[in-house]
Parts: structure tokens; sequence; C-alpha cells
């Protein structure tokens, strides 16, 4: 545990120092957000029938961006390899990297959604039930983007890989949280999407590092 | 003790050593030389359960080593090409790290490797042979039987290379055993040599 905390601790820490990676993250998110009104036009009730989509796909999107450096910065420095000694075990590693990027990535993500929210003119009571699907669907991408990550890395033009192994498998997340936040506009009960997203965090939390660790022992 | 028998090692599609039987007893040194791309760096990381050999098993005091790979890490430590050193941050909080991990203090162990004045540094503004310091500093936090080191003294100015040599001797007094790749004049007195 002390070895686990002290590599979350590590890679806080430099996301503090490099607070560009989580800054760029957001500033795309907001920006995606705030073309959409551009693109369709002054109708307000239009938009709002997009928001819960563009929110989602705005977010996934700007959750994918710090996600090819995850390993690649420790794989070329040789950290990587002091990292899968440290006696923490290789899916122990990943989860780490998982829950720093949803902190460095998620978590912000959150917090900039009333901005995003309030571009794309939704009804501010589906607001609350918007954070928390971004928060899960987020966390949701940051467990398959690691073990996304650790597939691709040492692949030429893994950069463009990982997305295409990504997002596919993102899709339940958007068909879940999009389904949510609509219901939640609409003046419906959210409760059963966001028991679904979080159905789908729970079945991705032991099954994405494993999968993410095999993939760092194969290198 | 460690034993290794009739390794071979499989890189790309080729095979770079085979049948490679050798072992180290508790103070021995053993230097591995051999031309650039004859396995020395793959012997060393097969020999820390980085890269899985083609064949052959390894041995720690006659058990298998790899059956249980998170033991085998604890009880080595392993210097690679690269210094495994963020550049933000500073040249303390890079041990410090290790030092959570391993346990040991991080100030006494930078001072063996003359870096104390560094320490508040941050490590993008060392220069690369203050970097491999830091990088062998790890080896002075806590002890570890197994010392595997790849090219360790690549940079280092002579009296960087005698404080690493009064930390394998130190290491090796108290029973450790030495592994290391180099073309460079090692102090490693009494080492063996392993030619691959």
């Amino acid at each position: 545990m002390t070895a686990f905390l002290a590599l979350l601790g590590r890679e806080l820490r430099l996301a503090l120092r490099h607070p560009a990676d989580t800054l760029a993250a957001v500033m795309f998110f907001v920006l995606v957000a705030a073309l959409f009104p551009f693109g369709v036009g002054p109708e307000p009730q239009a938009l709002a029938r997009l928001a819960p989509g563009a929110l989602l796909a705005a977010a996934l999107l700007a959750a994918l961006l710090p996600l090819d450096r995850l390993f690649g910065a420790d794989a070329e420095d040789g950290t990587l390899d002091q990292l899968l000694l440290s006696g923490l075990g290789p899916a122990a590693v990943c989860a780490a990297k998982a829950l720093a990027h949803w902190l460095t990535t998620g978590l912000p993500l959150m917090l900039a959604t009333p901005i995003a929210c309030a571009m794309l003119n939704l009804p501010t009571e589906a607001w609350s039930v918007a954070v928390l699907v971004l928060g899960l669907a987020a966390g949701f991408l940051s467990l398959l983007g690691t073990a996304g990550a650790a597939l691709t890395l040492g692949a030429r033009r893994g950069g463009v890989l990982l997305p295409l192994l990504v997002l596919p498998l993102a899709i339940p997340a958007v068909i879940f949280g999009a389904a949510g936040i609509e219901a939640a506009a609409a003046g419906l009960e959210a409760r059963p999407y966001l028991l679904l997203l979080a159905a789908l965090l729970a079945a991705a939390l032991p099954l994405a590092p494993l999968a993410a660790g095999a993939a760092l022992r194969g290198e | 003790m460690l034993r290794a028998e009739a390794l071979a090692c499989l890189r790309g599609e080729r095979v770079v050593f085979a049948d490679l039987s050798f072992s180290v007893a508790a103070g021995d040194a053993v230097l591995l030389v051999g031309a650039n791309g004859a396995g020395k760096s793959s012997l060393l990381r097969v020999l820390a359960g980085l890269l899985s050999p083609l064949e052959g098993r390894l041995l720690w005091d006659g058990a298998e080593a790899l059956a249980d790979r998170a033991a085998h890490a604890r009880r080595l430590r392993y210097i690679g090409h690269g210094d495994a050193l963020k550049p933000a941050l500073t040249a303390a909080e890079n041990l410090a790290f290790y030092a959570r991990l391993w346990g040991g203090q991080v100030a006494p162990a930078l001072a063996a490797l003359g870096l104390a004045e560094l320490a508040g540094l941050p490590a993008r503004v060392l220069s690369s042979g203050q970097k491999r310091r830091l990088a062998l500093a790890r080896l002075a936090l806590a002890p570890a039987p197994l010392w595997l080191l790849d090219e360790p003294t690549v940079g280092l100015d002579s009296a960087s290379v005698e404080r690493l040599g009064a930390l394998l001797a130190t290491h090796r007094a108290a029973g450790g055993m030495v592994l290391a790749a180099t073309h460079l004049p090692l102090p490693l007195p009494g080492a063996r040599e392993l030619r691959l």
C-alpha cells in the first residue's frame, strides 16, 4: 500500500509541476463545447437536444489527450523498469496510473462541466447529473485508456492506435451517460443510468489494470 | 546464491545468447564482457525478471527465482541505461520516491555520491554525469543482496568512480552480489569475467 501511495503521490506531484497537460485537456473540453453553438445556430432548443451527446463526446476526447504519454515518458527514461521492479506488481502500477489520470484529468473535467453545460444551454436541473455522469464516464475511460496505453506502448503511431482501440469500448458509457443527462433534463429519474455507468466502472476496475499489467509485462 | 542454468534469450528474431550457465555466491562480483550486441544488457534484464528467458532456469538459493517476481524484485537493485529521473523533480524528490519504496534515508544516499549540495536542484539542470550519480544513489538507500548494473560509470569523473567503488566494497563485504556490464574499468577487485 505504501508503494501504491508513493507512486500515486509521485504522479500527482509531476502533474502539479506540469499543469499545462491538465489545462490542455480542460481547455479542449470547454472549447469543443463552445464550438457547438456556432455550428448548430441560434436555436436554443436544438442546442439543448444536442447537449448530452456533445458533452460526453467532448469530455471523452479531452480525457484521451494525455493518455498517449501515460507510459511513454516512463518507458523512455527507464522509470518503467524501476516501477516494474518496485515489488508492486504490474497491475497495481497500472491501477495507480489510472487513478492518477482520473485525478488529473477526470476530476478537472467534472469541475469544468457547468461551464460547458451553460454554453450548450442544458436545463439547469440536469447540471448536477451531468457532472456526475462525466465523472463516472471519465473514470471508465481512465481505466480503458490505461489498458490501451499499455498495449500501444512502443508501437509505431501508438497515438493514433490508442483512440481507435479505446473509443469503441467507451460507447456504452456514452449511451448510458447521454440517456441519463437527457432523462434529468426532461425531469425524469436519472438514477438507473447513473447506476449502469457505475456498473461499467465497477467491471472495468479490476479488469482493465489486469489487462494493462499483462500488456506491460509482455513488453 | 544466484544460479543460472542454460539460459537463452531472444531479442527480435535473434538468439543473443544460449546455454549460459553460471553461479554467483555471496560477496562475488561478476563483470559481463562482450562486444556490442552480445546480450549483456539483455542478460541483466533477464536476471532482473524484466525479460523472460527463452529457455533455462534462474535459481535463488535453489528455488525458482522468477516464480514470485515481486519477491525477486525486492532482493535486487537494477541500474539500467536510463537514469529513471524525472526532470521536473528535484534530486532529493527523485530519490525520495525510491526511499518510500525501499526504505532508507535520502540525505546520506545523496552524500554517498557527493550530491549533497545539489539536493534542491531540479534534475533537468544536472549534467549527465550528475544524473548518473543520482541514479547510482539509489544503491545507497537500502541494502538489497543483488545489484545489477548496466554501464554504471558512463559519464562519471574519477572521484565519482571512487565513491561507487566504496559503495561496491561495502556491499560485497556485507555479502552482496554484483553483476555489472561495462566497457570501462570498474573498481571491483577480484571480479570474475563472464564472456558473452
